[in-house]
């Protein structure tokens, strides 16, 4: 089991996040994702409204967002549910953050199919930066978290930046994403392999080479 | 080699828009109302007849799941359809090719399937990480409701179906069908006991059915050119054309559609450019995702990839997800690794999973540095048959295979670090 603790519940927390309250962005989301679920089943929007509330913090504080203790306890509110059952779900998935993070969450894909592509390498290349787990860079900017399996094992490794994957990465291709992000640019998401578009066999498609150029239709041919 | 008029899956590089016109322009929902004419029950006997096997790891043939649902409600309870999108077994990525780049045979899919089984509505399960899949899966789904493909009489049909999208939040365990159900009510994703079995209670205590995206993106197609088309790829119970996704130490790694039972050997040659280094470089290879039992390479070069081809050899197909590794791994390690990730994801429910997965990692992080004594290869052994099916679902079993198939057939390693360690040791000591 991975091992999460909640913030400590402290005076100057309180103060802080104490008045937290949905603005109209995130409620007007809240409110759409608590209408899939069926009447009275409420409580099944507790996953979503978390990561709402979580990027409202992280708007709030120009970081990737996280869940002090008084938010988590507006979205047992929210949802007119105990504290316990969402306080138990914020700290069971991996993806909320329980204690705060810099602008941009270094997430790092660790697991075998990225280790035998050279994530050491990448990891490496992060801890030289200055970035190590559970700490914010001094200028605010990065946290960094190895993390599991991504899904991304065709174009490994990669690296997962608060919503966008870079992948097919070297610690040259690290660096530029990185250097770009911090002087406030949006760099390309997806592969950084020149010429490779996804996660086909770069620069060696093996098949359906009709579609590069036109959205072929193949029923012609069944 | 599979013809490029054979694939299901024409957009999976995304060389195209994955919007509805563009989809529709390549096949799908073309005339779905056509398709839904037929009796439920001669649309799962359609997909029995085609031989589909789960494409989430289990391989259990889907029509025979879909047939467990109950035909008519009889105290009010509706069914639903639960899609598994919380692709996280390493070496698997598949699944998000689908939902980026084409996510309308997902929910063509799902209208079909969830009308085959009487369901009320799906609700897709994606995986928190997949954030841009997500995205373009919604908007997808939004198209779809706007053309009044899905909802109220769904395609014309008089049929109303809801398809939903469900964002999960980082937890592996999640993609364990009970799992799934729990954190879709909103708890933590901790599996149940079984039974009751989904189809008799599942999602709020209704009949439920949890299949893999691949099985239900597959099933217009199959619809559409029939049951003996799909069914004419693949050795015998091995049927159909499968989502192969190849990672590690070849020339070109990546995700490719193929008929199943393709050997090993073909499917690196005609599209991952070769091992790297050559055949005479592999070591071994995981050919079904992280939880199978790893296959050394002279057993898996002339192998079919398919479910028994492989269970013949020791190890799975499970998701396809292929991890390739040459002689300049060390083996023990990318095992560790492995077990690393099981102690992470571990949900800690049952004592022998929550306590074993660490206990295991931390032994299989002495046997890379060989830090232990030749006895401790048998304990650990016999530890990962004590986790082995005594747990509530299959995560302490997919801890454990990676460790026993390391031990199977690469002892000899093993005991190399340990004697040369303990030699080591001895030197230093004089």
């Amino acid at each position: 089991m991975a091992a999460r603790k909640i913030a400590p519940d402290t005076p100057e927390l309180r103060a802080r996040w104490g008045n937290f309250a949905f603005d109209a962005d995130t409620k007007a989301k809240a409110d759409t994702a608590i209408k899939r679920y069926p009447e009275g089943r409420q409580k099944s929007a507790v996953m979503p409204l978390l990561d709402l509330a979580q990027r409202q913090v992280g708007r709030e504080t120009d970081t990737q967002g996280w869940l002090p203790l008084p938010v988590i306890e507006y979205v047992a509110e929210y949802l007119d549910v105990p504290v316990i059952r969402v306080l138990e779900v914020a700290t069971f998935y991996t993806m909320y953050n329980l204690e705060p993070v810099g602008k941009f969450h270094v997430q790092v894909c660790g697991t075998t199919p990225c280790m035998l592509r050279g994530s050491d390498d990448i990891i490496a290349a992060c801890k030289k930066r200055g970035m190590k787990p559970g700490h914010i860079s001094d200028d605010g900017l990065w946290s960094f978290t190895e993390v599991e399996c991504m899904g991304n094992c065709a174009t490994a490794p990669m690296v997962q930046i608060n919503d966008d994957n870079y992948e097919d990465l070297t610690p040259e291709r690290l660096d530029k994403v990185l250097e770009a992000l911090a002087a406030g640019e949006t760099p390309k998401a997806g592969t950084q392999e020149p010429g490779r578009h996804t996660s086909e066999p770069a620069n060696a498609l093996s098949s359906l080479k009709d579609m590069v150029t036109e959205n072929h239709d193949y029923r012609g041919e069944w | 080699m599979l013809e490029d008029k054979d694939r299901i899956f024409t957009n999976v590089y995304g060389f195209q828009p994955w919007t509805l016109d563009a989809a529709r322009k390549r096949g799908d929902w073309d005339d779905t109302k056509a398709l839904l004419s037929k009796a439920q029950d001669d649309i799962i006997e359609e997909i029995k007849a085609s031989g589909l096997r789960g494409r989430g790891g289990a391989g259990f043939p889907t029509g025979m799941k879909w047939s467990f649902m109950p035909k008519e409600s009889k105290d009010g309870r509706p069914s639903f359809l639960v899609i598994n999108a919380d692709e996280s077994e390493p070496g698997s990525c598949k699944d998000r090719e689908i939902i980026r780049h084409d996510p309308h045979k997902l929910i063509e899919g799902a209208l079909c399937a969830g009308y085959a089984m009487r369901a009320r509505a799906a609700y897709i399960y994606i995986r928190g990480e997949y954030i841009r899949e997500a995205e373009t899966l919604q908007a997808a789904i939004d198209e779809a409701y706007e053309a009044g493909l899905i909802g109220n009489n769904a395609s014309g049909t008089g049929y109303d179906f809801d398809v939903f999208l469900h964002r999960g939040a980082g937890a592996y365990i999640c993609g364990e069908e009970t799992a799934m159900i729990e954190s879709l009510e909103g708890k933590k994703g901790q599996p149940r006991l079984k039974p009751p079995f989904p189809a008799g209670a599942g999602l709020y205590g209704c009949p439920t059915t949890v299949n893999n995206v691949e099985s239900i993106a597959v099933v217009p197609t199959i619809l559409r050119r029939g049951a003996s088309w799909f069914s004419s790829f693949g050795r015998e119970g091995n049927k159909g054309t499968k989502l192969f996704q190849i990672s590690g130490h070849v020339e070109k790694p990546c995700v490719v559609e193929e008929a199943m039972s393709i050997t090993f050997e073909e499917l690196i040659e005609k599209h991952c450019g070769g091992i790297r280094g050559g055949w005479d470089n592999l070591l071994a290879v995981i050919p079904g995702g992280s939880s199978v039992p790893l296959v050394p390479a002279e057993q898996i070069r002339h192998a079919h990839m398919d479910f028994d081809g492989l269970k013949e050899l020791g190890s799975g197909l499970g998701t396809a997800g292929v991890i390739v590794m040459d002689k300049s791994t060390d083996i023990v390690r990318a095992i560790s690794r492995l077990s690393y990730f099981y102690k992470h994801e571990s949900c800690g429910q049952c004592t022998p999973c929550r306590e074993g997965t660490g206990w295991m990692w931390r032994v299989m992080t002495r046997l890379e540095t060989g830090d232990a004594n030749v006895e401790e290869i048998d304990m650990l052994y016999n530890v990962t048959k004590q986790v082995e099916g005594h747990t509530i679902c299959a995560l302490g079993d997919a801890a454990a295979w990676p460790i026993q198939g390391l031990l199977k057939h690469f002892r000899p390693e093993i005991e190399r670090r340990i004697a040369e360690r303990h030699g080591a040791v001895a030197e230093a000591a004089e």
